[in-house]
């Protein structure tokens, strides 16, 4: 069911983690679909990610694009990270079942939510970020039978 | 193969060596058609014979009432479809529950958009559905009440006996889905006041792909599959008589095995779920801690979500399933851990473990070991847990 880099990514997770005081903290999804994000930032002085954790509730597929979006945006300036989508966090994995795809949405938002933390906590204004919707996995289709 | 330990029997068995024995000389040995004149298909007649008696015997029906099915689906579909046509100028509306099989939800919810009625009765918090509920929700109108006899999820038996009592008084027809209860718990179709019932042969060590609905002789049903004479003209098609013989074979061992086999499920399942409540916190029992099938044990743990529980159990070689909603295709966990009254999520974190005729105490104490470090693994990945933890702290 999974490509082998989304294995990886589920078996041995990159930077699982909390950041103390960090930089920013964003946190998406619902437990009611059954997947929690929280991606925490520790951005220097300069604007670039030094450190980037996180911690998800959710499955095979929610864990690994977790890890594999914190390994995209770790070292990256904000504005890079901002260009890290899905479709990145995605192709990064070898892909996923099409069930998945809406993990993958939330990587990339999780990664907004907590930089958009990051831009009210320091009064800053990220070209082209927008406020992080509250909920974001609600918009698949049901099934007809 | 890497050791394996498998703990999904409610999801399918193995075929027991003997049924395969006793399925392959009707293979290529005896592979007459059972319909037709010569002597030769007579040897696949008289087999498919001694396979209905000893199925109608088991639950207490006479030969003439077992029609073979393709399975379990098939026979729910069957019941549902052809009831509701042949009763409707009785009346349109059908009782269930809500934690019955989707094979009988969806079924229903077809019939709703065909001009049906249906009740989907509550259950309480151990999965039981309320009979005052029950006898509240029939109406004149009402032709059929279709309650499992045992739940798949949670393993909850129902009571099918009063419920069988209450449909008798009112005269409305009692449909059963048996497919988990079947082989491991006693089922009188006459005490019971059973009208139909469904069953699978591969939840009791048969094969695949056959199945039986019982119809009570007098019960007006209609033709499922138009074709050929076979099965009393009701359902076409040549029979499978590798199957039919393996089904009969499984039966006839899992009746006479039922006392001792379940016995020690029972303990092995109340074992099982005592380690786990004890040296796991934040854990608990879905269903009734006693009036559960033998061999279900199903547990949610709090902080932690069914699929990713399952992928790690499978890296230690342990095959489980859970009724998050990722394993079950939708966003919405299990239907039945809803019905009884869990939050989204705390049911995403369910876990089935379902024993078999095989599973030894030392196959459990692997598990639990392997369960333990597990969930404390997945807790501290968990945003959840971190959560409670500071509130808590």
């Amino acid at each position: 069911m999974y490509s082998e880099k989304v294995m990886d990514h589920f078996k041995n997770p990159r930077n699982v983690g909390e950041i103390e005081n960090a930089s920013g903290v964003g946190t998406v999804g619902n437990a009611k679909c059954g997947d929690i994000m929280r991606i925490f930032l520790d951005i220097d002085d300069d604007g670039i990610i030094q450190d980037v954790k996180f911690k998800t509730f959710g499955c095979g597929a929610a864990v690994a694009t977790s890890s594999m979006a914190t390994e995209l945006v770790k070292g990256k300036t904000v504005q890079e990270a901002l260009q890290v989508t899905n479709k990145a966090v995605m192709e990064a994995l070898d892909g996923l079942p099409p069930v998945k795809v809406h993990c993958s949405l939330l990587a990339e938002e999780a990664i907004h939510a907590a930089l958009w933390d990051y831009a009210e906590k320091n009064g800053l204004t990220i070209e082209g970020l927008e406020k992080p919707k509250d909920d974001i996995s609600e918009e698949e289709e049901e099934e007809d039978y | 193969m890497k050791k394996m330990i498998y703990l999904d029997n409610a999801a399918t068995t193995r075929t027991a060596p003997e049924v395969v024995e006793a399925m392959l000389p009707y293979f290529s040995e005896f592979y007459g058609n059972a319909s037709t004149v010569y002597e030769f298909g007579g040897k696949s007649k008289e087999a498919i014979s001694k396979a209905r008696e000893i199925i109608a015997g088991g639950i207490g029906a006479r030969e003439n009432e077992i029609y073979f099915t393709a399975g379990g689906s098939e026979s729910d579909n069957w019941a549902l479809k052809a009831a509701a046509e042949a009763y409707k100028s009785k009346g349109k509306h059908i009782i269930t529950s809500k934690i019955e099989h989707h094979a009988i939800l969806h079924t229903c919810q077809w019939l709703e958009q065909n001009g049906y009625e249906v009740t989907y009765l509550d259950v309480d918090e151990f999965g039981v559905v309320k009979l005052d509920e029950l006898k509240k929700a029939i109406r004149t109108d009402t032709i059929l009440i279709s309650i499992m006899f045992a739940n798949n999820e949670i393993g909850t038996i129902e009571p099918v006996a009063e419920i069988g009592t209450i449909a008798r008084e009112h005269g409305v027809l009692f449909h059963t889905d048996a497919v988990q209860a079947f082989g491991q718990v006693p089922i009188n179709v006459d005490e019971l006041n059973i009208d139909m019932l469904s069953s699978s042969g591969h939840k009791l060590n048969g094969p695949k792909g056959i199945g039986f609905l019982y119809i009570r002789k007098g019960v007006k049903i209609r033709s499922f599959l138009h074709g050929g004479a076979q099965e009393r003209k009701r359902r076409a098609g040549t029979e499978n008589v590798p199957g039919i013989v393996g089904f009969g074979k499984a039966v006839e061992m899992a009746l006479a095995t039922m006392k001792e086999r379940t016995d020690k499920e029972r303990q092995l399942r109340d074992y099982l779920m005592e380690r786990v409540l004890k040296e796991i916190p934040f854990t608990r029992v879905n269903g009734d801690r006693t009036n559960r099938l033998p061999n279900n044990v199903n547990l949610c743990f709090q902080f932690v979500e069914g699929e990713s529980l399952l992928i790690m159990l499978d890296m230690k070689g342990i095959c489980g399933s859970s009724g998050s909603a990722c394993t079950s295709g939708s966003l919405d966990p299990s239907h039945v851990l809803l019905a009884i009254g869990l939050p989204h999520e705390i049911a995403h974190g369910s876990l089935r473990l379902t024993l078999g005729s095989d599973t030894t105490r030392e196959d459990l104490d692997y598990t639990v070991d392997a369960m333990k470090e597990i969930i404390s693994q997945l807790r501290e990945m968990s945003p959840l847990y971190e959560d409670y933890m500071k509130k808590n702290r």
